[in-house]
This record gives C-alpha cells, sequence and structure tokens, in this order.
C-alpha cells in the first residue's frame, strides 16, 4: 500500500490579516485587502497599488539577532512554520528530526533585501560601482538565498533532506509537491513545506512596469484586483507566505491528528513556448489538470470547486478559462471556479502555497471563497467564477493551479479526509 | 524494483574547459582555471582569484535573439544543455514533448543581468528597467529558457540548497523520470562575477584571500586558507532504462544509483552533522557496501574545520585511507549550483577511462584526516562505483552513487 500524505497544520501571513483565521475570514467576506503602496513612495512608477502585509516581526516573536539577519521572506517563513506546527499539534521533542525535511518554495526569495543592500553599498545608486566598506555580513545569503528553507529546517529542528523550490509563481504549488514526494517515497515522515515572497520593492515593482503584467487600476487599489473580470488590467503584486506540516497519513493517524485534507495528485508541465507569453489554448495546463487528477484516480466530474491562478491579466485568465474546458470538458461549466487573488493580490511563488491553505479551508468549512470584484462579464471568461460572494457547499474534491514565467503550470488535487479515508 | 536511471548525455561549461574533452584533458593535465578576476576591475578588493570562463564567446552558440535577454549564466546553461542533448544524440522530435523535462539547480540566478537593472532603476528612473528583467533574473530562468529552446513540455523544477543543490537536481531528475517522465535534462550552471556579486561572495568569509593561483584554494592542506569561488557548471541528460533502449541511445555514461541529501543539526547542537548519513543513505539506496566504492569525489570545502569533518565522515564510513578521495575542483573553484554536477561529470568519465584525478595543488595533507587523497597526478585504477559529495553553506548534505554499467550502452538494449 502506497504511502499518503496529509495536511494537519497550517500557518498563514497575507494581507488583511495576521494569522490563518484572519486570513480565511477575509477570504470569506469578499473584501480585498489591496491598496496603495505604502512601502516606498511609488508615484514614478505605472503599477501603484499592491497586497502588503502588516507585519511586525517582533510581535511575532523574532528576536533582534533573527530580525537582523533574516529577509522578510524568511521572516514570513518562520513565522508560518511555528504557526504550523502549533496548529498541527506536533510534537517536536519526540518527532525523529531524521524524518522531518522542509520545501520552501520562492520566486525572488531575498529581493527586499538585495535591494536595501544595493543602496546602502551604491550610496542610492549614484555611484557607480558597489563600495566595500559598507557591506553587510549577510550579503552572501541574499545572493545565494537557501539560507530561507535553512532557516525554517533550525526552526522545527529538520534534519532530513531540506530545500527552496524556485519555479516562479508555481513555487507555492511545486514546494509542497516536493515535499509530498519525499514523504510518498519514505525519506519523510513530517515535512514543513510552503512558500513566501516579499516582493514589494522597487526592483521587482519596475520589472512587471516594464512588461505591463500589473495593472494601471491605481484609483481604486481595493478593486484593483478583478480577475475574470471584463475591466481587468494586470495583476496586484503582493506578498505574504503559507506554511503546512504535511505528514505521513498513519504518522497523523497514530497521534490523533487533525486531517485538513490528503495531497492525493499532483503534476506540472512546461509550456516550453515563452518565458513570459501563454499560447490561448491553455494546452500544458490542461495536461498538468489531467494528470494530477490521473494520479488521484478521480474523474474530471469529482471535481467540486476549482482555486484558479486568477491573476487578473488579460492573457491569463483566457489561457486559463481554456484550460479548465480542455481538461474538465462541460464539468467546466457546472464547477465553481474563483480566484483570492481578487482579495490578497498576488505574492509570486508564495501565492501558490497560499492557496493551498485556501483550499483545505474551503473544504474544511465547507465554504468556497469568492472571486471579489468581478462585476464586469468578459465573454472569453464564460465560466462560474463565484463573483464577489462566498457560497456554502461541501466540497470533498478540490483543484488548484498555478502558472508561472518560464512557461510553467502546475496543478494540485486536494481531498477531505472524509472523502478519502 | 525501480526501473534504473542514466547518464547519456554531458555537457560541460568549465573554467578549465569548454566541453567534456577540453575539461576532461584539462582536469587529468592540471590545466587549471583559476587566475585573478578579470570580469570588471577587481582592483583594491581584498580577494581576487576567482575560476573564470575566459573563452565562452556567447553569439558564436546562442541565436542573436537570445542575448540581449540572458544573463551570463543563463548562456552557459543554455549552451551547456545543447551540448548535452548533441551528446546524447537526442531527436526532440522523435519524442513526446511530455516525455522531456528540465530540472536544474541554481544558487544566484541572472545576477550581473539584474545588477545592471537596479543600476539603471535607481541612477535612471523606473522607466529605463529592462523588459527582460522579469524573467532573465530569477532563479528559474534556466529551465525555463533549456525548455523552450528544445520544445520540453514535461515537468520542469528548479532547487536551491547553494553548492548541494546541483545534486539535489540531479536526484529529483531520477525521481521524475521513474514516474514517468523518459528524459530529464539536469544539472546547474552559476555565474556571478560582477562587482556586487563578487563583494557577496567575500561577505561569506570563506573566500581564500591567499593571492597565489595555486596556493589559494588547498582543500584538505594543513594550509587551507578558504576556497576559490567559479562559475559554470554542468548539464546533463538523465533517461530511463527502457527509454535508453528504445531509442538506441549512442552512450550510457553510467547509472545514478544512489542518492541521499540530509541537513546538520543547528550549530551548538550536540547531534552529529549530516554528511555520513546522507552517505550511508544513499549507499543504502545503491544497495551497495562502503566496500564496492572505488573513489570518492569530496566536496572539499577548504576551510579546516569544514575539511576535518568530510574526512572525519569518509574515515568513519570507509576505514582510514581505505578509499582513494579526490577533488579536481582546485581548477575551478567551487562552482554552487555546477559543482555537484560537475563532479558527476568528473566521476562518470573516472569509470569511463578507468583514472582518477587528483587533487591538484594539495600537497601537504594532515595525517589526522586518515583519507588517501589523490595528489599530484592522475591514478589509474578501475572504478566502477563513484561517490559524489557535496554541502551547501548552512548545513545542506548530499550524495550521489554512479554505477558504470558492463557493456555501456550496449547492454541496455531491448
Amino acid at each position: 500500500m502506497s504511502r499518503r500524505v496529509v495536511i494537519t497544520g497550517i500557518g498563514v501571513r497575507a494581507p488583511g490579516g495576521r494569522g490563518t483565521k484572519e486570513f480565511w475570514d477575509l477570504l470569506c467576506s469578499g473584501r480585498s485587502a489591496t491598496r496603495t503602496i505604502s512601502f516606498f513612495d511609488a508615484s514614478p512608477f505605472r503599477s501603484r497599488v499592491a497586497g502588503e502585509c502588516d507585519f511586525d516581526a517582533e510581535l511575532e516573536g523574532l528576536s533582534p539577532r533573527q530580525i537582523r539577519r533574516m529577509d522578510r521572506a524568511t521572516q514570513f517563513a518562520v513565522v508560518c512554520a511555528r504557526e504550523a506546527v502549533e496548529n498541527s499539534g506536533l510534537d517536536l521533542a519526540v518527532t525523529d528530526p531524521h524524518r522531518i525535511g522542509v520545501s520552501l518554495g520562492s520566486a525572488v526569495a531575498a529581493a527586499t533585501s538585495l535591494e536595501r543592500e544595493y543602496l546602502v553599498l551604491s550610496d542610492s545608486g549614484r555611484r557607480w560601482l558597489v563600495d566595500r566598506e559598507y557591506l553587510s555580513p549577510h550579503m552572501f545569503d541574499y545572493l545565494i538565498p537557501s539560507v530561507m528553507p535553512a532557516e525554517v529546517a533550525w526552526t522545527v529542528g529538520a534534519e532530513g533532506p531540506v530545500t527552496m523550490v524556485s519555479d516562479g509563481c508555481t513555487s507555492g504549488l511545486d514546494a509542497v509537491s516536493y515535499a509530498s514526494d519525499l514523504i510518498r517515497e519514505g525519506t519523510l515522515d513530517v515535512a514543513l513545506t510552503g512558500a513566501s515572497d516579499t516582493p514589494i520593492t522597487p526592483i521587482v515593482v519596475s520589472c512587471f512596469d516594464a512588461i505591463k503584467a500589473t495593472t494601471t487600476l491605481n484609483d481604486e487599489p481595493e478593486r484593483a484586483s478583478r480577475p475574470f473580470d471584463g475591466t481587468r488590467n494586470g495583476f496586484v503584486l503582493a506578498e505574504g507566505a503559507a506554511m503546512f506540516v504535511l505528514e505521513e497519513y498513519e504518522h497523523a493517524r497514530r497521534r490523533g491528528a487533525h486531517v485538513y485534507a490528503e495531497i492525493t495528485g499532483y503534476a506540472t508541465r512546461c509550456n516550453a513556448y515563452h518565458m513570459t507569453g501563454l499560447k490561448r489554448d491553455g494546452r500544458e495546463m490542461a495536461e498538468a489538470i489531467r494528470a494530477a487528477l490521473d494520479e488521484s484516480r478521480l474523474d474530471p466530474t469529482a471535481v467540486d470547486y476549482v482555486n484558479a491562478h486568477g491573476s487578473g491579466t488579460l492573457q491569463n485568465d483566457r489561457h486559463e478559462t481554456a484550460a479548465f474546458k480542455r481538461s474538465l470538458g462541460d464539468h467546466a461549466y457546472r464547477v465553481p471556479v474563483s480566484s483570492i487573488k481578487s482579495m490578497v493580490g498576488h505574492s509570486l511563488g508564495a501565492i501558490g502555497s497560499i492557496e493551498i491553505a485556501a483550499c483545505a479551508l474551503a473544504i474544511e468549512h465547507g465554504v468556497v471563497p469568492p472571486t471579489a470584484n468581478l462585476r464586469t462579464p468578459d465573454p472569453e471568461c464564460d465560466l462560474d467564477y463565484v463573483p464577489l460572494t462566498a457560497r456554502e457547499q461541501r466540497l470533498d474534491t478540490v483543484l488548484s493551479v498555478g502558472s508561472g514565467f518560464g512557461g510553467f503550470q502546475s496543478a494540485m488535487v486536494l481531498r477531505s479526509a472524509g472523502a478519502t479515508v | 524494483m525501480s526501473e534504473p536511471v542514466y547518464v547519456t548525455g554531458i555537457g560541460v561549461v568549465a573554467p578549465n574547459g569548454l566541453g567534456v574533452k577540453e575539461f576532461w584533458s584539462g582536469t587529468l593535465e592540471g590545466r587549471s582555471g583559476i587566475a585573478p578576476l578579470t570580469r570588471f576591475d577587481s582592483t583594491g578588493y581584498p580577494a581576487r582569484l576567482a575560476g573564470q570562463i575566459l573563452d565562452f564567446d556567447a553569439a558564436e552558440h546562442l541565436p542573436n535573439r537570445l542575448l540581449p535577454q540572458t544573463d551570463v549564466s543563463t548562456r552557459l546553461a543554455i549552451t551547456a544543455a545543447d551540448w548535452a542533448l548533441r551528446d546524447a544524440a537526442v531527436d526532440q522530435a522523435a519524442m513526446s514533448d511530455y516525455d522531456m523535462g528540465v530540472i536544474t539547480s541554481n544558487a544566484s540566478g541572472g545576477f550581473q543581468f539584474t545588477h545592471g537593472e537596479f543600476r539603471k532603476l535607481w541612477s535612471q528612473g523606473p522607466q529605463f528597467v529592462s523588459v527582460y528583467e522579469s524573467f532573465a533574473w530569477f532563479y528559474a530562468v534556466n529551465t525555463g529558457q533549456i525548455s523552450i529552446r528544445h520544445g520540453m513540455r514535461g515537468p520542469g523544477a528548479v532547487l536551491v540548497a547553494e553548492q548541494a543543490g546541483g545534486l539535489d537536481a540531479l536526484g529529483h531528475a531520477r525521481r521524475t523520470a521513474r514516474r514517468g517522465t523518459a528524459l530529464v535534462v539536469s544539472g546547474g550552471v552559476d555565474s556571478s562575477f560582477d562587482p556586487w556579486g563578487w563583494l557577496s561572495h567575500l561577505s561569506s568569509g570563506r573566500v581564500s584571500a591567499v593571492p597565489d593561483p595555486d596556493r589559494a584554494y588547498l582543500p584538505f592542506d594543513t594550509a587551507a586558507s578558504g576556497y576559490l569561488p567559479g562559475e559554470g557548471g554542468a548539464i546533463l541528460v538523465v533517461e530511463r532504462a527502457d527509454a535508453v533502449a528504445r531509442r538506441q541511445a549512442p552512450q550510457v555514461y553510467g547509472e545514478i544509483a544512489g542518492y541521499a541529501a540530509t541537513f546538520d543539526p543547528p550549530e551548538g547542537s550536540d547531534r552529529p552533522p549530516g554528511l555520513r548519513r546522507a552517505v550511508e543513505l544513499a549507499l543504502g539506496d545503491a544497495r551497495l557496501r562502503p566496500e564496492d566504492v572505488d573513489v570518492v569525489f569530496a566536496d572539499a570545502a577548504g576551510l579546516p574545520e569544514l575539511d576535518r569533518a568530510e574526512a572525519d565522515a569518509i574515515r568513519e564510513i570507509f576505514g582510514p585511507g581505505r578509499v582513494p578521495v579526490t577533488a579536481p575542483k582546485t581548477l575551478t573553484g567551487r562552482l554552487y549550483s555546477g559543482g555537484g554536477p560537475l563532479d558527476v561529470v568528473a566521476a562518470l568519465l573516472s569509470i569511463r577511462d578507468g583514472v582518477i584525478p587528483p587533487t591538484w595543488n594539495t600537497t601537504d595533507v594532515s595525517d589526522d584526516h586518515g583519507i588517501d587523497l589523490v595528489l599530484g597526478e592522475p591514478r589509474n585504477r578501475p572504478v566502477s562505483v563513484a561517490l559524489v559529495l557535496a554541502r551547501g553553506r548552512w548545513g545542506f548534505n548530499a550524495a550521489m552513487v554512479l554505477r558504470g554499467i558492463a557493456g555501456g550502452a550496449d547492454s541496455v538494449r531491448v
């Protein structure tokens, strides 16, 4: 009998609230937590809205030393890892460290610290060369950010495989799948996994400005993220993190753990088309969905809810709609599909994990989170996107998908404990 | 029983040789790629030696279209992938697009490229930032570019674990091949030799400041003073046995027979470090015993305490002086994500040619280490099983076991 993988603990930091409960309350309310950028003067930029977190590292229990050495994204990951462990009730003291691993996703990793150090080293860009007089002792860890999963490993005492998965905007799905693979193959019994990104910094804002990927709906910050809406014109950059305790099913059962959901299938495909562009037909995402359902031994009709990538760019939302139709057939028109990016924005690599958290909580509470700000239909996006209002509905099988630069297309199937046990 | 997974093609971009042939002859002859940095004016920096690739002209190997949108590390990675696929004689058109995946490791992304964009942003303004910055910088760039260039639509992934990540990528490539993707292009290539990247390397406090290129990076030597960073790496074609047989691949360099990764306990813990356990798990995975191993390619950190920890692990597993140990990376420097894959290449070529390259430059190995470090000249002896070790800063350990195939590709026929 093959080993099964379940989610037994969740920790989230997302815009609009602190912790998992506030995150879920936001999703149920249909409110959007995106706002005008406050972290720096964004007036010279094309896109000036973002999903910022009111994150207080001290209040979150990090020591001054930890705060000094850790990049903001690392701080998010560590705080969420602690919360996930606490939430799972797992007693780390009686868990074999050799059987605990870490797989952490991040797309742009230490971007915040890189930019801060660049400004110090170059006297705010006024000098041609960087000046070594002002070199931070942590600069190496911003250049090569594998210290991020290392910090999580130290937090939980993991001595099994530890790695960072950096597949751009599918990192959050792919990192969890990587951990799930390690549990399934027998390498681990427990994994701390998830993703973190804190990209609201001028270099990242400007690189998405440059290709017009982010929204220009600057005058309505809380209505700027509008996936599947006919007036959408780009995604809203955000920050956040979600971490999970993943466990082998028997391990969780023996200790009487609460099971949020089982991860029954996952697949990823590359579109091999363009570093930022998407073909309209959704072929590779459809194939990833098909393969993930296959691994779960489920028909498309079993899917009760689709958590969409739904970034709110013109091309993504129609690409994705095509992929759902291609993979789910007629069922695509019947199954509720929604994008929580309408409420928490697009936190690059982190969002895939934040969305897994949303899926697990949706199963737990029997509620489909809505797509906020969806008021104007787009003829090319003609599915049931659960506009504006959350919907109560029993959910046994949930599909979550992600799509990212580099051509990555990933899909994961989660099932309720009741559906699988 | 899991299906065997083989390496059928190799592409090398190393400071001491472009291409497998140049790299291997350089490695056996002691041709070094270590020299004072010339990529930028390094006068005045406290350490100036690195393993640079100075004979690579990207325009010779890549279409013009790719040049403005890629960092030097990505140009090297794409080229290495091209060479590996050519070496393996892969006909992409004859394979299903979903049957080919790309899994690479990366440590510093397109760093030199992004440094340029930081400069434009802060000295000129946001509207001067390149339209390519959004994807030339991030760690996923090499996997994305390679998959696009070759129409590979199977699984793609990118792992980051400093110097250990390259072996993790190859291990994940094997996992992915076994789970259904016949062929995976895998490995790692890094480069970050612009002034900011270089300063970042120096900030680790582990880079040797000794100015003599032959005396700066001396792993296991009593004069060990740190390591030297290098650029480049290797990309390999990793293929499941049935696919190798079906398409009659021209050669099999060897089998990825075992792999494992561990993480060290936190500093100050009284628990033992994880390298030994990684080796034991990798050998167990390969169903081999320590006495089956013919050579160990060491991580060779070049710092006394780290060299000692590695020597301890090797000695405890194999017995004092019982297995030849080597570190040809003294000719290239440490390549981060490229380091593990390049050592895997050296291990596979040792198996092919029955010769172990020495640890050039190291001369005075402390007896306390209790290891048989191959020194001075190549050692001729049959090699059928090689172990490659890699450690990443902060506690990452990875071990990979490579096994030769008697009869080579001919023995993998349907």
